[in-house]
């Protein structure tokens, strides 16, 4: 460990050009004549296309042309997928409705594009927008997930009969009934897991350029993952074959999951382009934003859990509804099945599980991975039940969840995972410290005495990060290698280039990367630059998400530095005669080990490029490519404890106290995991206190589509918070590392939901606890 | 078209541009000043934050002809030949930024919080002031830190000064 390698509390690389306003998002990208693009959205929650007429629209001034779904459709464009096959318990497969680019017989949500306009400016490209004439059909709409599978509900595609897309179980249905048969006492509680926006602060945009003399598109994108979205619109979408198509994502302003998904708009830009012969710009406003980007969460789920008389769980039982809004998105399907249900036995030893899993279809945006992606539903489901049990059977919450903690590794759950490492109780024990639990009476007391409720609650999670290896997605119905890949580039002067198919967007990976690898070689964090998100200049790569990219990403960085180093040593060997088993690369040199031989790194590198004097059919040139596919999923897991105080008066929640207390194997950069943290727990407690996706059932319109409606959390709404580490290093990747993108995110809801219902003294209450819902849960009727 | 000439970064700049425009595209798409950024459409989110005649404005709550004839200091405008402000250096020594989308008006909020109410800042003052600048990264936790690490240091450079 050195100042600038792994662990070292290293400033970030990227932070200049963002601090001073040089940072290069794609709406900063300009092309020579290019134009903008603006879409034609339905109205409507659900309805019929009668007729489009255009004509009006395409008189108006500045008006390049206005195109539409049959015109799409006509040259060859393909309906949007999803990429992660599921199948019922019966058998089949889940029941996949078309989603058109632009919809040209029917619209199945509000925001639903229809017809792109081309013009010379935004403002022109808006107008005509307006003077686009559909005659539409409206159909009755439905939006919440349980209604929808009713009787007598509207339908949204015909082939899912019902609105029922799959009807999917994992675990053993038999054990866990007969152990919640023969239990000393069963838990039961409804958990509804609210909807949310992600919101990245940068909203969606693209840029899609068509160079007709080389029949070669260039596609600008806010992407989590440029090479997916390469492959996923040649192979699928037959935009262009991968060879004629270089999709570019520069800097991107955040993404949580909501820029992984190949989204209509970049498809039809990029054709846009083609037909009109000028570069096409898009950029989404804000309500577009809340229309179209991919939703988050959405469940509604009953569970039972089992104790027996010595308050050991031996069962749960969850029944999950699962809302994927209109269409199926890119990874939708995986999230409350994979992403979810094997998660649900928690940090617990729990004999028996089973879960039921039914996702629906219903009239609203299309629901997929969002911060966490299943596992925050999973976590809040175990949380709030063994918080509740903890009441019921009149035991501390914390000695019930000791209790049932696995303490043994490699622990296999009954649902699939194979936990590697982790030491639950000690991110129990040091939360419970720093929140100073022990003082909470008195400080409830305190608080009584000036006419506040206080109260205090605990969530223990576990995640899996990685979401590798691509085998045993792939069994599980991954479309997709889950891997990554590196590509280590000396340069002739010693200066190195790291080519990484990861993508930061926040996560700071121009430095973290970069301390990697000057912790290796000993060489000036400025000698090294990182490269990604240019599918022209980096190797395939599969991106960002899941908190892959250190344990994932990072590792593929290690195999191809350990190829270098290798390389190196021969050559160094050669250079100074000595055995390459004796050569020993530290502080920038390459040293024969117990001796003062050294011969500089760069050096070596001049030597590899020069091929004056090199071993005896070596080839020259110093770069190596890795592509590393992992053995297990990683699993970070922690404590985090809310403590707060409610004004009876008003239902006003204060958050007096927030400790998170983690386990991310080995950390990179201290200073970038902070920071990972504090922005996922301000989107956990988000959504537990302010955070709320909310359409009309009736009219299934967006009543939550600006930041007026939505309530983002602010800098007043959150307290500074209390971290700490307790880790283990994961055995399965060469770093150690667990991942910590999504830990914040995941663990929060139930601490802080755990602590409200403490302080009202009952278990009533849904997310977000706003004020409101607090004040009403305080009256006797309630 | 109506020309609209502002003095930017202490540079006189001038543009044609319809009179809907809002000063924040003005600055974009003519000035072609990409720094300063659009995050939603209801003036909540204040990417756009600059400084227009020396108090911080969203630049997306108002037109760029009436804006003409003043003098706009943008994020491009802040760094003295090439040396960060302190209200930069301490947002990246706090790791006060993530994707940098907010960052820019972040940092233009922070230095008019400092100009109007230096050396007074406390965690509940900046948090208060802050509420117009929404980040989706940091959780504020950060940039709280570099906010009163900015302020304590330029309250200590102008004692310094005295």
């Amino acid at each position: 460990m050195g100042v600038e390698g792994i662990g070292a509390r290293v400033a970030r690389k990227e932070d200049k050009r963002f601090l001073t306003g040089k940072g290069r998002y794609t709406d900063d990208m300009v092309a020579p004549g290019m134009k903008y693009a603006c879409f034609v959205r339905s109205p409507h929650a659900h309805a019929r296309i009668r007729s489009i007429d255009v004509a009006a629209a395409k008189a108006m001034p500045g008006v390049i042309d206005v195109l539409d779904g049959k015109q799409l459709q006509a040259d060859g464009i393909g309906n949007l997928i999803c990429g992660w096959m599921i199948h019922s318990k019966d058998g089949s497969p889940m029941k996949m409705g078309a989603w058109r680019p632009l919809a040209h017989e029917t619209v199945r949500y509000v925001g639903d594009a229809i017809a792109i306009v081309v013009a010379d400016s935004s403002g022109e490209a808006r107008d005509a927008a307006e003077a686009v004439v559909i005659d539409f059909e409206e159909l009755p709409a439905v939006t919440e997930p349980l209604p929808a599978l009713e009787g007598g509900a509207p339908q949204l595609h015909p082939e899912a009969p019902g609105n029922l897309i799959f009807d999917w179980q994992i675990g053993d249905p038999e054990a866990t009934d007969r152990a919640i048969a023969a239990a000393a006492h069963v838990t039961e509680i409804e958990i509804i897991n609210n909807r949310l926006a992600p919101n990245p602060m940068e909203p969606r945009a693209t840029l899609g350029i068509y160079d007709a003399a080389e029949d070669h598109y260039t596609c600008y994108t806010t992407s989590q993952n440029p090479h997916v979205a390469r492959l996923v619109m040649s192979a699928f979408y037959n935009v262009a074959p991968e060879n004629k198509l270089r999709v570019i994502a520069p800097d991107v302003g955040g993404g949580f999951g909501s820029k992984i998904y190949i989204y209509p708009e970049e498809i039809v830009c990029l054709w846009a382009s083609k037909k009109t012969g000028v570069p096409v710009k898009w950029t989404s406003d804000r309500t577009e934003a809340f229309l179209t980007d991919a939703h988050g969460r959405d469940h509604v789920s009953k569970v039972k859990m089992a104790f027996d008389a010595d308050h050991r769980v031996t069962a749960l039982k969850v029944d999950t509804v699962a809302n994927l809004g209109a269409y199926m998105s890119l990874f939708s399907s995986a999230v409350p099945t994979y992403l979810y249900a094997t998660l649900l036995s928690g940090q617990y030893a729990i004999p028996a599980i089973h879960a039921n899993v039914r996702t629906v279809y219903t009239n609203t945006v299309p629901v997929d991975a969002y911060r966490g992606a299943g596992r925050p539903e999973a976590t809040y489901l175990l949380e709030r039940t063994m918080e509740t049990a903890a009441r019921e059977l009149g035991v501390s919450p914390a000695e019930l969840r000791r209790k049932n903690f696995i303490r043994s590794f490699p622990y296999q759950t009954p649902v699939i995972m194979n936990y590697d490492a982790g030491d639950y109780e000690a991110s129990l024990n040091a939360a419970m410290q720093a929140a100073d639990w022990a003082g909470f009476e008195g400080r409830r007391s305190a608080s009584a005495a000036k006419g506040k409720k206080r109260g205090i609650g605990m969530s223990c999670y576990i995640e899996a990060c990685g979401i590798a290896p691509s085998a045993a997605v792939g069994s599980l119905g991954a479309g997709v290698g889950l891997w990554e890949s590196a590509e280590v580039r000396v340069n002739a002067v010693g200066t190195i280039e790291v080519l990484t198919g990861s993508h930061s967007h926040g996560q700071g990976h121009e430095t973290t990367f970069a301390q990697l690898v000057a912790g290796r070689l000993g060489v000036p964090l400025e000698s090294i630059n990182i490269v990604h998100g240019d599918t022209d200049k980096v190797q395939m790569g599969m991106g960002t998400y899941g908190s892959r990219s250190g344990a994932v990403g990072m590792s593929a960085v290690v195999k191809a530095l350990d190829k270098v180093e290798a390389k190196a040593k021969k050559i160094a060997a050669h250079m100074m005669e000595a055995d390459e088993q004796d050569i020993v690369i530290e502080n920038g040199e390459l040293k024969i080990a117990g001796t003062d031989k050294t011969v500089p790194w760069f050096q070596v590198a001049l030597a590899a490029y020069t091929a004056h004097n090199l071993p005896a059919g070596m080839e020259p040139g110093l770069k190596e490519t890795a592509f590393y596919d992992p053995s297990n999923f990683t699993f970070p897991a922690g404590c985090y404890i809310a403590e707060v105080e409610i004004d009876p008066e008003t239902g006003k929640t204060e958050i007096v106290q927030f400790v998170a207390a983690d386990d991310f194997g080995n950390i990179i950069n201290p200073m970038i995991v902070e920071g990972q943290v504090h922005g996922g727990l301000a989107q956990g407690i988000g959504q537990a206190l302010l955070e709320n996706v909310h359409y009309d059932p009736q009219t299934g319109q967006l009543l939550t589509a600006s930041f007026m409606d939505y309530a983002m959390p602010r800098a007043d709404d959150l307290p500074s918070f209390t971290l700490s580490h307790q880790n283990t290093p994961c055995p399965g990747n060469p770093l150690g590392i667990k991942g910590c993108g999504e830990a914040g995110a995941i663990g929060s809801p139930p601490a802080l939901i755990n602590a409200i219902t403490d302080a009202i003294g009952h278990n009533r209450l849904t997310m977000p606890a706003t004020p409101m819902k607090v004040w009403q849960a305080l009256q006797p009727a309630h | 078209m109506t020309k609209v000439t502002l003095t930017v970064n202490g540079r006189t700049m001038s543009g044609e541009c319809e009179d809907r425009m809002l000063l924040v595209h003005f600055i974009r798409e003519k000035l072609a000043l990409t720094g300063t950024h659009v995050g939603c459409d209801t003036t909540q989110c204040g990417t756009c934050v600059i400084h227009m005649d020396g108090h911080s404005v969203k630049s997306c709550s108002i037109l760029a002809v009436q804006a003409n004839g003043s003098v706009i200091t943008t994020i491009e405008g802040l760094a003295a030949q090439g040396e960060m402000h302190p209200v930069q250096a301490a947002f990246k020594e706090h790791h006060g930024l993530q994707c940098g989308f907010c960052t820019p008006g972040m940092v233009m909020t922070a230095v008019d919080m400092i100009n109007r109410r230096g050396g007074s800042l406390t965690e509940e003052v900046v948090r208060t002031e802050l509420e117009g600048n929404i980040c989706r990264c940091t959780g504020y936790h950060n940039i709280v830190k570099a906010v009163l690490a900015a302020d304590a240091e330029m309250a200590a450079g102008r004692q310094a000064a005295e």
